[in-house]
């Protein structure tokens, strides 16, 4: 039963995936995006994992797509034109990034023994969750959180007014 | 398979019947809005159809639906048509994860009065609120129409910043209850309801359902006087028709939301558990009005000032006092 529905949201995933990366209008990149999130959200469900499915929803659909969003229609955005020429140079990221992960993936099945043999089945309570992440893993969790704040610094430094010039934005 | 049978039933039988009485709710708090809303502006409110009214909801049903259908030019047709499912969608299964009483025995079936009592179910309320915000991006980015844009783009910006605040104030009710499941939260208040020992977090909590409730005096997507009607300016019929009653079905499941975290869900004396539930959750619905009745509008700027510079803060203020005051008491 798992595996079946494994299946069937991995496809789910990657279908909503390679359309996002393919639609001209942003808008229903995003939508397809919050599909794919969904989907994996789902997944991590089904493996065993509730509190990760319920962030993943939270934060990545509900707070970061929204942003997305938010700017997209700040900014209207029109569909993206066809660019003329250079489909290499477009094509070769895209090559390459699926290259990797193949390879990776190929690697880990073929040199790892424990690559094959799966995960085992284990169904992770928030308190168990909460209690592994803050205690075992207490400091990368801060070195995180830190990582977190300089951003949020760093993002306040790069956006402040300048005082002299006078008036706000 | 049997019993696989028998909980199926059970589920279905559920789901029917909270769809049944949150759906008829829903629409006579239409109807009773504009009754309390006219009282309070000394007017009389809708008193044609029925004995006072009462079938007013049915003959604004019929209504809705034999309008025609309207899909503005230039619209995103497909996005357009599904955003009001969206909105009304995303309302309605917030309701599985609500207990509205303790568990009941039927014909020798141990039956809890919840569909599905998740041990993420805080979370699973707050998933869901977070993708309501599509709903109203979609219908009015869909509808090729500045002042629906516009209102979208507010909508977004208000629900972002406001639950924000809402997700930390439910955070000491969580470490006081040391559950994420509803059902816990409630039986964490069966001696005393949370709104007396956590008055504070109540409070920022309130404020926040009201502004997700995107009701007076937070309505600032839909504010007539600037935008039309806001987001739903270009939509007609039953579509609109969804927009109206997913606000209503919000405002039930944010009523119910604030029953189970505060006030001590279907705790109460005498009376029995579904009645108190009920009663606090039209308690909090009439307070929505109330207040709809009685304040002004915040303007757009102070209204994100408040959201981030005031809530928010002491919302995090209120997380860092309370949980510092359970450690300290544990004596850890």
């Amino acid at each position: 039963m798992a595996t079946v529905l494994f299946y069937i949201l991995s496809a789910i995933a990657l279908t909503a995936t390679l359309l996002c990366v393919t639609r001209r209008n942003p808008v229903h990149a995003i939508i397809y995006l919050v599909h794919a999130f969904f989907a994996l959200a789902l997944l991590f469900y089904v493996l065993g994992a509730p509190l990760v499915a319920a962030w993943e929803v939270i934060i990545y659909a509900g707070a970061i797509m929204v942003l997305f969003m938010f700017i997209i229609m700040m900014l209207e955005l029109a569909p993206s034109q066809e660019l003329q020429g250079l489909v290499w140079s477009r094509l070769l990221p895209v090559v390459l990034l699926s290259l990797t992960v193949l390879g990776a993936t190929f690697a880990i099945i073929a040199f790892d023994p424990g690559g094959v043999d799966g995960i085992p089945v284990y169904f992770a309570t928030p308190r168990d969750f909460g209690y592994t992440l803050f205690k075992e893993y207490a400091l990368a969790v801060e070195v995180v959180s830190f990582q977190l704040l300089f951003a949020a610094v760093g993002g306040y430094y790069v956006g402040r007014t300048d005082k002299k010039k006078g008036g706000r934005k | 398979m049997n019993d696989i049978l028998i909980t199926l039933l059970i589920i279905i039988i559920k789901l029917g019947l909270i769809f049944a009485v949150v759906l008829t709710m829903a629409a006579y708090l239409v109807l009773a809005e504009r009754k309390i809303l006219a009282r309070m502006q000394l007017r009389y409110g809708p008193n044609r159809v029925g004995p006072f009214g009462m079938f007013q909801p049915v003959a604004d049903l019929i209504k809705m639906l034999t309008k025609e259908d309207v899909c503005p030019a230039g619209a995103d047709k497909y996005l357009f048509l599904f955003a009001p499912g969206l909105a009304a969608v995303t309302a309605l299964m917030s309701l599985a994860v609500v207990p509205f009483g303790p568990t009941i025995e039927i014909f020798g079936q141990q039956v809890p009065q919840v569909v599905c009592d998740l041990n993420i179910g805080v979370l699973y309320f707050l998933g869901l609120s977070s993708l309501a915000v599509y709903g109203i991006a979609l219908g009015g980015w869909a509808s090729n129409s500045k002042y629906a844009l516009l209102a979208s783009i507010r909508g977004l910006a208000q629900l972002i910043s406001y639950e924000l605040s809402m997700g930390l104030a439910v955070v000491p009710i969580i470490m006081a209850a040391r559950s994420f499941s509803l059902t816990d939260i409630v039986m964490a208040q069966e001696s005393l309801p949370f709104v007396l020992i956590y008055p504070e977090t109540f409070l920022i909590f309130f404020v926040s359902v009201a502004a997700e409730s995107k009701r007076i005096p937070f309505d600032l997507p839909e504010a007539e006087n600037e935008l039309v009607a806001g987001f739903h300016t270009e939509y007609s019929g039953m579509r609109f028709g969804l927009f109206f009653v997913g606000e209503y079905i919000n405002m039930i499941i944010l009523g119910s939301m604030t029953t189970i975290f505060f006030l001590g869900g279907w705790h109460g004396p005498l009376l029995p558990p579904i009645f108190w539930f009920l009663f606090k959750v039209l308690g909090v619905a009439f307070v929505f009005i109330w207040m709809r009745g009685t304040m002004p509008r915040f303007r757009y700027d102070q209204l994100m000032h408040f959201g981030w510079k005031v809530l928010m803060p002491i919302a995090l203020l209120d997380v860092v006092v309370r949980g510092g005051f359970m450690v300290w008491s544990l004596g850890g």
